[in-house]
C-alpha cells in the first residue's frame, strides 16, 4: 500500500501549507507578536546564554561524569534505611538526570528492585522537578523567590507524595524482580572533598558572575555586587589550580587557557564578558582534547548544550509569539491570561496545576512560557503551581509510569501532584 | 550465533550503543542478531536501571554508559 507509508509526510506537508496559506501576516496583532518573539529571543541571548547557561552546562556535564548514579542508588536498594531512602530520593534529582529518559528507568528500578513504591515515587517526582539547570534558570529569569520556592517546594512535595503513596498502598506487596541490580562500579580517582571544592568553585563562578545589581547603593549586597568580577576571577583562578593539581591537566595547557582570559581582563576591565568568553573557550579547548575524564566532562557538557539549546530557542520563540515580553502582548490577549490564572483564587491555582500536569514541557522551556504568562497577569501562586505540576508530569510520561505501576496508582499519583500543587500555589500566592 | 540486546528507552545514547555494537560485530565477522529492548519492565528483568545497557547472550556487559568500539569487541568475544 502506497499511502500506508506516505500518509505522515502528506499530513505534515498539508498542515504546513495550510498554516502558511492562512498566515495572518499584516494583521497588527500578529506582526507585533512576531516582533515580540524576536525581542524575547534577543533578550535571552544577551542576558542568559553566556554568563548563566554556559557555566550551567559545564556544571551539569560535571555532575553527569563525576557523580555516579550507582553511588546514589546504594541508598535506595531493597535493604535501605527508609528515612535515608526518602531523603536521598527527594534531593538526588537535583544532582542526577536532566531528562526524563534517564529518570524513568531509575524509577522503575527503585520500585521493582529497590526501596519500594514510596521512595520510587519521591524520586519520580523530584527528578525532573529540581534538576540544577531548571532551578538556576528559574531563579535567574523569574526571580529568586520563585526559584527557591520551586526547589524547596519540590523537595518537600516529593517526600509527602512518596509517603502518601506508601500509606495508601502499604498492604500491597509487589513481586520484586528477582534480578540482581547491575550497577557500574564507581571508579574512585580522588577524595570526595576535592570533588566538593571543584563543584563549589563552579557554582561560585555561576552565582557571582550573575550577581544582579541591588537597588540600594550601600550594604552587603552592593559591596558584593561591586566586587563581583574580582570574586568571579578569583574563583576561576582557583578552578584552574584545582584542574591542574587534582584533575591532572598539564600545566602548560592550563597556562595557555587562562593567560588570554587574564590578559583581556586586565586590559579591558570594563568588558568582563569578553574575558569570560575567552576563558570559557580556553577551558573548552583544553578539556575537549585532554582525553580521559576531562574530555568526558566536556563531551557531556557539550551534549547538554546540543540537546537543550535548540529546545530552549524554540520555546522562547513560541512563548514570545503567544505571550510577548513582560509588559507587551503577543497573540493571546492579556485578559484571557489574567482571567484564567490571575490573582490567587483556588480556580486559578487548580487550572494552572491541571494545565501544567498534562502539558509537555521540553527541558527548561517552562521558564520562558511562565515568564510570558506572568507578564500577562498570571499570579505568583498559580505560577508556582504550574512549576510544581508541570515539568514532573506530562501525558507521554504518564503512559510510561502506567506501564510500570498500573493504572490505579498512576491516577492516584497524578491526582496527588495536582492537589498538592494547587495548595502550594495558594500558600505561596498568599505570602508573596 | 551471538545474541546482542540493546536495552534503552530510545534516547540518543541507546542508538549510539546499537550502532557501535553492530559495527563491532561486523568487524569481528561473527554471526549475530541484534534486538532492541525498549519496554521498561523487560529492562528491569535484566536488573538494569541505568540505560543504555548492552547484553550479550543474556549477560549484562555494561550499563549506564556507551563504551568504545574496542571495549564492545571484547565484550562480544568473551
Amino acid at each position: 500500500m502506497f499511502w500506508k507509508n506516505e500518509w505522515k509526510p502528506l499530513v505534515w506537508i498539508t498542515g504546513i501549507f495550510l498554516i502558511f496559506f492562512y498566515l495572518p501576516v499584516g494583521m497588527p496583532r500578529f506582526d507585533n507578536a512576531v516582533m515580540e518573539a524576536l525581542y524575547l529571543a534577543r533578550w535571552y541571548a544577551e542576558e542568559h546564554v553566556l554568563l548563566c547557561l554556559v557555566p550551567a552546562f559545564f556544571i551539569a556535564g560535571a555532575i553527569a561524569v563525576f557523580v555516579s548514579e550507582s553511588s546514589v542508588m546504594k541508598y535506595l536498594g531493597p535493604t535501605a534505611n527508609k528515612v535515608i531512602a526518602y531523603g536521598v530520593s527527594s534531593v538526588s534529582g537535583s544532582i542526577l538526570a536532566v531528562c526524563s529518559c534517564t529518570v524513568l528507568p531509575l524509577f522503575a528500578g527503585i520500585y521493582r528492585m529497590g526501596a519500594g513504591l514510596g521512595p520510587a515515587t519521591a524520586f519520580l517526582y523530584s527528578g525532573p522537578a529540581i534538576n540544577v539547570l531548571a532551578i538556576i534558570l528559574t531563579a535567574r529569569v523569574l526571580g529568586l523567590e520563585l526559584g527557591i520556592a520551586r526547589a524547596v517546594g519540590a523537595i518537600l512535595f516529593s517526600i509527602v507524595i512518596g509517603l502518601v503513596m506508601h500509606l495508601i498502598y502499604r498492604k500491597e506487596e509487589i513481586e520484586k524482580a528477582n534480578a540482581m541490580m547491575h550497577m557500574p562500579e564507581p571508579e574512585v580517582t580522588r577524595p570526595l572533598w576535592q570533588n566538593v571544592i571543584y563543584f563549589a568553585l563552579m557554582v561560585g563562578i555561576l552565582v557571582f558572575a550573575n550577581w544582579s545589581k541591588p537597588e540600594a547603593v550601600t550594604g552587603v549586597w552592593h559591596i558584593i555586587y561591586s566586587f563581583k568580577w574580582i570574586i568571579t576571577a578569583a574563583a576561576s583562578l582557583s578552578l584552574a589550580l584545582v584542574l591542574l593539581f587534582w584533575f591532572g591537566l598539564s600545566w602548560w595547557k592550563i597556562f595557555l587557557a587562562s593567560v588570554p582570559a587574564a590578559v583581556i581582563a586586565l586590559l579591558f576591565p570594563q568588558h568582563p564578558m569578553i574575558s569570560f568568553t575567552v576563558g570559557v573557550i580556553g577551558l573548552s579547548v583544553i578539556t575537549s582534547t585532554a582525553g580521559g575524564e576531562n574530555q568526558e566532562w566536556f563531551s557531556q557538557s557539550w551534549g547538554f548544550a546540543k540537546q537543550i539549546l535548540p529546545l530552549l530557542l524554540f520555546g522562547v520563540l513560541i512563548a514570545g509569539l503567544l505571550l510577548g515580553r513582560p509588559g507587551h502582548e503577543g497573540i493571546i490577549p492579556s485578559e484571557w491570561v489574567s482571567n484564567a490564572v490571575g490573582g490567587n483564587s483556588i480556580w486559578a491555582n487548580l487550572f494552572a496545576s491541571v494545565a501544567g500536569a498534562f502539558m509537555y514541557f521540553a527541558t527548561l522551556t517552562e521558564v520562558p512560557i511562565l515568564q510570558g504568562l506572568i507578564g500577562n497577569g498570571m499570579g505568583n501562586g498559580p505560577a508556582l503551581a504550574l512549576l510544581l505540576a508541570g515539568p514532573a508530569l506530562s501525558l507521554p510520561n504518564m503512559l510510561v509510569i502506567r506501564s510500570v505501576m498500573g493504572t490505579k496508582k498512576t491516577v492516584v499519583y497524578v491526582m496527588l501532584v495536582i492537589v498538592m500543587s494547587t495548595i502550594c500555589g495558594m500558600i505561596f500566592g498568599a505570602m508573596f | 550465533m551471538k545474541k546482542i540486546q540493546i536495552l534503552g528507552t530510545g534516547c540518543a545514547k541507546c542508538n549510539k550503543l546499537q550502532e557501535i555494537s553492530e559495527q563491532a560485530a561486523k568487524e569481528l565477522g561473527i554471526a549475530y542478531e541484534v534486538e532492541k529492548v525498549k519496554e521498561l519492565n523487560k529492562i528491569m528483568d535484566f536488573g538494569v536501571m541505568i540505560t543504555p545497557a548492552l547484553v550479550v547472550d543474556g549477560e549484562v556487559k555494561v550499563a549506564g554508559k556507551v563504551p568504545s568500539l574496542e571495549e564492545v569487541k571484547k565484550m562480544i568475544q568473551e
